[in-house]
């Protein structure tokens, strides 16, 4: 009788549902399972691009991926000291020659995930 | 210019690379491409097994690669189908004998004489992965609906994309439609749904598979089975025909059939 259930698709919760949803949570995991130096040359990036309109202390910074059941989160505690004067003004023109660390290669060669996720 | 190279991977063994590979070989030779399987699976060779060319096999791409021999001389025709052959792979060497640039260079001596150069890439995501696919303009990942073959497959889809290849596509091998209606197996959309990724076909569970290896026949030569269906319908959509899915459905009462012959012990 067990078998029939079975094989009408009775039972309880599908498992294929079950499947779903474990993978669903460990490619989240996967995919953002990222090296400490692709982590610090980010933060280095970050911190090229934000003194542009703000001054921060660097020796402040935290910045680490948070992970929880079914997500995960770029957490990042950057104090601001000041904001620069006129800095939203500038910003169009300034972005365009926005210098680009060396460490922006390095970023680019990481096998990072940039695909869309669910 | 030349020809397309295609690598066909997975990350897990023992999903279906090696016979998508010679399924999808046939079904392009079969439409008149001017089609090269290479077996990349250096120590570990099957495809010329699955082929049925494993007796007349002389040279290995390795020994192209050492200058040992030409490379016409380590093509192996085969006889059953114009413009298919396949290049083999060493038996007795190991996977750090030849270097990605290597491989990629033997696939630029190769393209200008075929349309289509087919990679079949060994299991895992090390060195014989990146040997087979650095030559590769586009990919074809190969899964089952299984939760551990899925999930080898996100990473190798990563690896393939930062590695600048495109299309990548996916093979669901091994399907069974009515573990699917069931709820007991991940669907179709269930796994485009967690890989985003495009879809190129749908192969199902066939023991006409098995045979075929058993033979050294490739299924797609007789077309008569599902999956030989599946295969040369993937082998259609790679050349750009818009050939609608196979539906899964019609297969069902196949299967209802053999689940109920099983049951009933007939
Ligand atoms: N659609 C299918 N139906 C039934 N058996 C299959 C199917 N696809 C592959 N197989 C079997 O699974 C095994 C592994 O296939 P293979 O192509 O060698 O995988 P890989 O090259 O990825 O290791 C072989 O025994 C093959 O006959
Ligand atoms: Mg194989």
């Amino acid at each position: 009788m067990d078998f029939f259930r079975k094989f009408f698709g009775g039972g309880d919760t599908p498992s294929a549902k079950a499947a779903k949803e474990r993978l669903r949570i460990v490619l989240i995991h996967d995919r953002t399972d990222i090296s400490p130096q692709l982590l610090e040359s980010l933060r280095v990036e970050m911190i090229a691009v934000l003194t542009k309109y703000m001054d921060i202390d660097e020796s402040k910074i935290e910045m680490d991926l948070d992970h929880d059941e079914s997500a995960v989160a770029l957490v990042a505690n950057i104090p601001v000291l000041r904001i620069k004067r006129g800095a939203s003004d500038t910003l169009a023109d300034d972005l365009t020659d926005a210098k680009i660390p060396p460490h922006t290669e390095s970023l680019r060669n990481q096998n990072i995930r940039s695909r869309r996720r669910r | 210019m030349g020809a397309r190279v295609i690598v066909i991977t997975s990350g897990k063994g023992g999903v279906g690379k090696t016979t998508s590979t010679a399924n999808i070989a046939v079904a392009l030779a079969k439409a008149g491409k001017r089609v090269v399987a290479v077996d990349t699976d250096i120590g570990l060779r099957n495809l010329d097994m699955v082929m049925g060319l494993e007796s007349r096999v002389v040279y290995n791409f390795i020994d192209v690669i050492e200058k040992n021999c030409k490379l016409t001389q380590a093509l192996v025709r085969d006889k059953r189908v114009e413009n298919l052959y396949l290049l083999p792979a060493a038996q007795t060497r190991t996977k750090d004998a030849v270097s990605p640039a290597q491989m990629a260079e033997l696939c630029s001596q190769l393209r200008p004489d075929f349309d289509f150069v087919l990679l079949d890439c060994p299991a895992g995501i090390e060195g014989g992965f990146k040997n087979a696919a650095a030559g590769a303009d586009e990919a074809l990942v190969v899964t089952t609906p299984e939760v551990p073959a899925v999930r080898d497959a996100d990473r190798i889809i990563g690896m393939l994309e930062s590695m600048g290849k495109s299309p990548i596509r996916l093979v669901i091998n091994r399907f069974r439609a009515i573990m699917v209606q069931n709820n007991e197996m991940l669907s179709q959309e269930d796994i485009l749904d967690v890989l985003s990724i495009k879809l190129i076909g749908i192969v199902p569970e066939d023991d006409s598979v098995i045979k075929a290896a058993n033979r050294g026949e490739p299924l797609t030569f007789a077309q008569e089975s599902p999956a030989a269906q599946a295969y040369a319908n993937i082998a259609a959509r790679i050349l750009g025909e818009n050939v609608p899915l196979l539906q899964w459905d019609s297969y069902r009462s196949k299967g209802l059939f053999s689940s109920l012959k099983k049951m009933f012990g007939f």
